[in-house]
């Protein structure tokens, strides 16, 4: 007979059972819940929370952030990538020391530091600048290729003369209009808008290219064009090109222009008019024999 | 009755709730050890179309995950002896089969031999109102099976209905929608002694864990080790355990007698142990090494040696023949054998159609015991092993497993029994009515 002792160990030696703890221990171990929090939740909280202290003071927040900075530094301005040299294609002289003049940078400096599409917008800002490329080549060359805007017409606008490109674009002023006779001229407030029609008008008037002046936007409208002999030719708003087509052909067959009108209006392509002067109205009411001022 | 229907209720519900939890444990309390498996049910249930009369549910599939056994301290006859010594047995098998399983396990259906089964045959009648059978008249029948006195400290295990009969059309399985005019019902019910379950309920309760179910280990290892037309045509299993023999009688797939001879493998040990004076270990190792029931002229001449460790020279040298050990085990194998037989014919089971039996069991490897058996039993005698179930371990593959592998079918097909019907609608509450509504007539 055992004793019956709370105090003695009742588990005798050679007992293979676990404990009733250990066994509850066993139990609570193969609870998914409880080993899912013990394996992931545990250290995942632990880590964050170490990483959390650490990071909570403030001078060492500050002391990673310079240290950060600071190394970034050091790599930015490695001489691998630092831009020395600034590359110009495709400018002209003029246009060249202007896109210096509004480069933002001074070289030599980091390529990290360039910010190429700001320059890009800077440099496209330029009135005679069509199209510009800007990147950093091998070799600290910060390379910018232009493309200049062509001038194709000067333009007496509100603010003087002015050099207008193909469509129309502002290339720049110009002092007189001596210094490009090669370019038509254009005028009248709101020319500029429809200058490739008006290089249409002035292409039809080759044949009569050495009279031409230049060509007047009326009324941002209609055009008149104006010839040397105080000559306009006044083109209708819809269509101008058929009715100077047909003032053209009108001076081929009969010379219109060299005969003594000062306004040849076909603003109503239905009505041509013609405007003569003074002594040419006289001269023909007198070959159609009507009196003018006989008494007189 | 009331009261016993409930808890099984609480049983079959716990149950449920761990077949849909996917784990369960099964649990068999032996004399000689203790084994856990723990069932995986995976796959979602798939309910059968028609509730009512099911079995609780179609859970078909389940894997046995973990397996463990432990050798029993301090049950006898298949009953618990000594609690503190059960329950850490309990939980060595336990910890051991979750360890392997890796997962918890919270509910746990056991199964024991002991406590004294005893069957009892009911019958039941009961007038169908309507013409045809319906779940409500199933319930009806089978509460008005008139229950035998079985004594006071009695539980009911086992309530399952065996055998329908709608007027004279007897042998249905299945009586809803038949027409007929009365519908009567026999009914199987086994009773046991109410000390040992609640004995086993504190162990359990003790190793945190839930009852969701429990067992006749002899029922058990008949679903087990039975094929189905041994279970179908009538076939007795004989589940010879270490402190007591199960016997159950199957028929039509269902158990319709059950009991327990209180002697079994154990007592053979200990006849060794008292027949050549060695210890109980060193006898049981004889009994497993070199026991028998027939001897033969070679194992007049085959010695073997009872060493021990006295200090007396003459007493650690003896020496013994086999055929005296098979001389001290047979006597005792015939007695289990003939009260088995005993038992057989107070059931009646000369009567049934076929008389196959089936020996199962720890104690059924016995070699030669087949032999034995059809002199005492009939001819008709089989060694039986458990069925194979899915993941189930080769070391516990043996006959000595048989009540465990069964508890596990009966886990996954539990049969219909008594308290899986709903408790009929003409009861109490119904009357209780009636009386209020003649009380108020009588009154005003």
């Amino acid at each position: 007979m055992r004793p019956i002792n709370p105090f003695k160990q009742t588990q005798p030696a050679n007992d293979p059972a676990p404990s009733r703890w250990a066994y509850r221990m066993e139990r609570l171990w193969l609870t998914p819940s409880f080993r899912r929090i013990v394996r992931v939740g545990m250290p995942t909280f632990l880590v964050a929370a170490s990483l959390g202290l650490y990071f909570s003071n403030e001078k060492r927040q500050v002391a990673i952030a310079e240290k950060y900075a600071e190394i970034r530094r050091s790599v930015e301005e490695r001489p691998e990538f630092m831009v020395k040299l600034l590359a110009i294609d495709g400018a002209s002289a003029g246009l060249n020391s202007a896109i210096r003049e509004v480069m933002p940078v001074d070289l030599p400096l980091s390529s990290f530091d360039l910010d190429l599409e700001a320059m890009r917008k800077q440099v496209e800002s330029l009135d005679a600048v069509k199209r510009v490329d800007v990147r950093v080549r091998a070799g600290g060359l910060l390379q910018i290729n232009v493309e200049e805007r062509v001038p194709a017409v000067v333009w007496r606008g509100p603010d003087g003369l002015e050099l207008l490109d193909v469509g129309g674009h502002r290339v720049s002023a110009l002092q007189s209009r001596a210094a490009r006779p090669d370019l038509p001229l254009i005028a009248g407030e709101g020319a500029n808008v429809a200058v490739p029609e008006a290089l249409a008008l002035l292409e039809r008037t080759t044949p009569i290219r050495d009279r031409v002046l230049g060509i007047v936007r009326i009324s941002e409208r209609r055009w008149d064009v104006v010839l040397n002999r105080s000559q306009r030719i006044m083109l209708p708003p819809l269509q101008p090109d058929l009715a100077l087509d047909r003032v053209l052909a009108l001076n081929e067959a009969q010379d219109l222009l060299k005969r003594d009108v000062t306004h040849i209006d076909i603003r109503n392509p239905d009505r041509p008019t013609l405007r003569m002067t003074s002594d040419a109205l006289d001269s023909m009411r007198e070959m159609q024999g009507i009196k003018v001022n006989s008494n007189q | 009755m009331t009261d016993l229907y409930q808890s099984q209720r609480a049983m079959r519900n716990k149950r449920q709730a761990a077949m849909q939890r996917g784990v369960i444990a099964v649990l068999d309390v032996g004399s000689s050890k203790i084994a856990c498996l723990v069932l995986r049910f995976d796959g979602p249930e798939s309910f059968r179309d028609s509730d009512g009369i099911g079995s609780m549910a179609g859970q078909s599939s389940f894997r046995v995950i973990g397996a463990a056994t432990t050798r029993s301290r301090g049950v006898r006859f298949g009953e618990i002896d000594a609690m503190h010594e059960t329950e850490r047995a309990i939980r060595t098998a336990v910890q051991a089969a979750q360890k392997m399983a890796g997962v918890r396990v919270d509910h746990v259906i056991a199964c024991f031999a002991g406590a004294k089964p005893r069957s009892y045959g009911l019958a039941g009648s009961v007038d169908l109102h309507d013409g045809a059978v319906t779940d409500n008249c199933v319930a009806r029948v089978l509460s008005s099976c008139d229950v035998p006195d079985y004594g006071e400290n009695r539980e009911i295990l086992h309530a399952q209905p065996v055998n329908f009969a709608v007027d004279h059309r007897s042998g249905l399985g299945d009586p809803r929608g038949q027409a007929g005019n009365s519908l009567s019902v026999d009914m199987h019910m086994l009773s046991v002694d109410r000390a040992p379950i609640e004995n086993l309920l504190y162990c359990i309760k003790r190793c945190d864990l839930e009852l969701a179910g429990i067992a006749s280990s002899s029922y058990a290892a008949g679903i087990s080790s039975l094929v189905e037309d041994e279970q179908e045509l009538g076939a007795a299993c004989i589940d010879l355990g270490g402190g007591s023999t199960g016997i159950s009688i199957f028929i039509k797939k269902h158990m319709i007698y059950a009991d327990t001879v209180r002697m079994g493998g154990d007592h053979v040990t200990s006849d060794i142990s008292q027949g050549l004076q060695v210890p109980m270990p060193t006898a049981e190792r004889i009994k497993t090494f070199y026991g028998g029931v027939q001897a033969t002229g070679m194992d007049d001449r085959d010695m073997i040696d009872l060493s021990s460790d006295t200090g007396d020279w003459e007493h650690d040298r003896r020496t013994v023949s086999r055929a005296e050990v098979i001389g001290v085990m047979r006597p005792r194998m015939e007695e289990i054998l003939e009260e088995v037989r005993v038992r057989l014919d107070a059931a009646g089971f000369e009567h049934l159609p076929s008389q196959r039996i089936v020996l199962t069991g720890g104690a059924s490897q016995l070699p030669g015991l087949d032999g034995l058996a059809t002199r005492i039993l009939g001819q008709q005698v089989r060694l039986g092993r458990p069925l194979r179930v899915q993941g189930l371990p080769q070391s516990v593959t043996g006959p000595g497993f048989a009540s465990a592998v069964g508890t596990c079918l009966f886990a996954a097909h539990p049969q219909d029994e008594w308290w899986d019907f709903d408790i009929p609608v003409e009861g109490y509450p119904a009357r209780s009515l009636k009386r209020a509504v003649k009380w108020f007539k009588d009154n005003w």
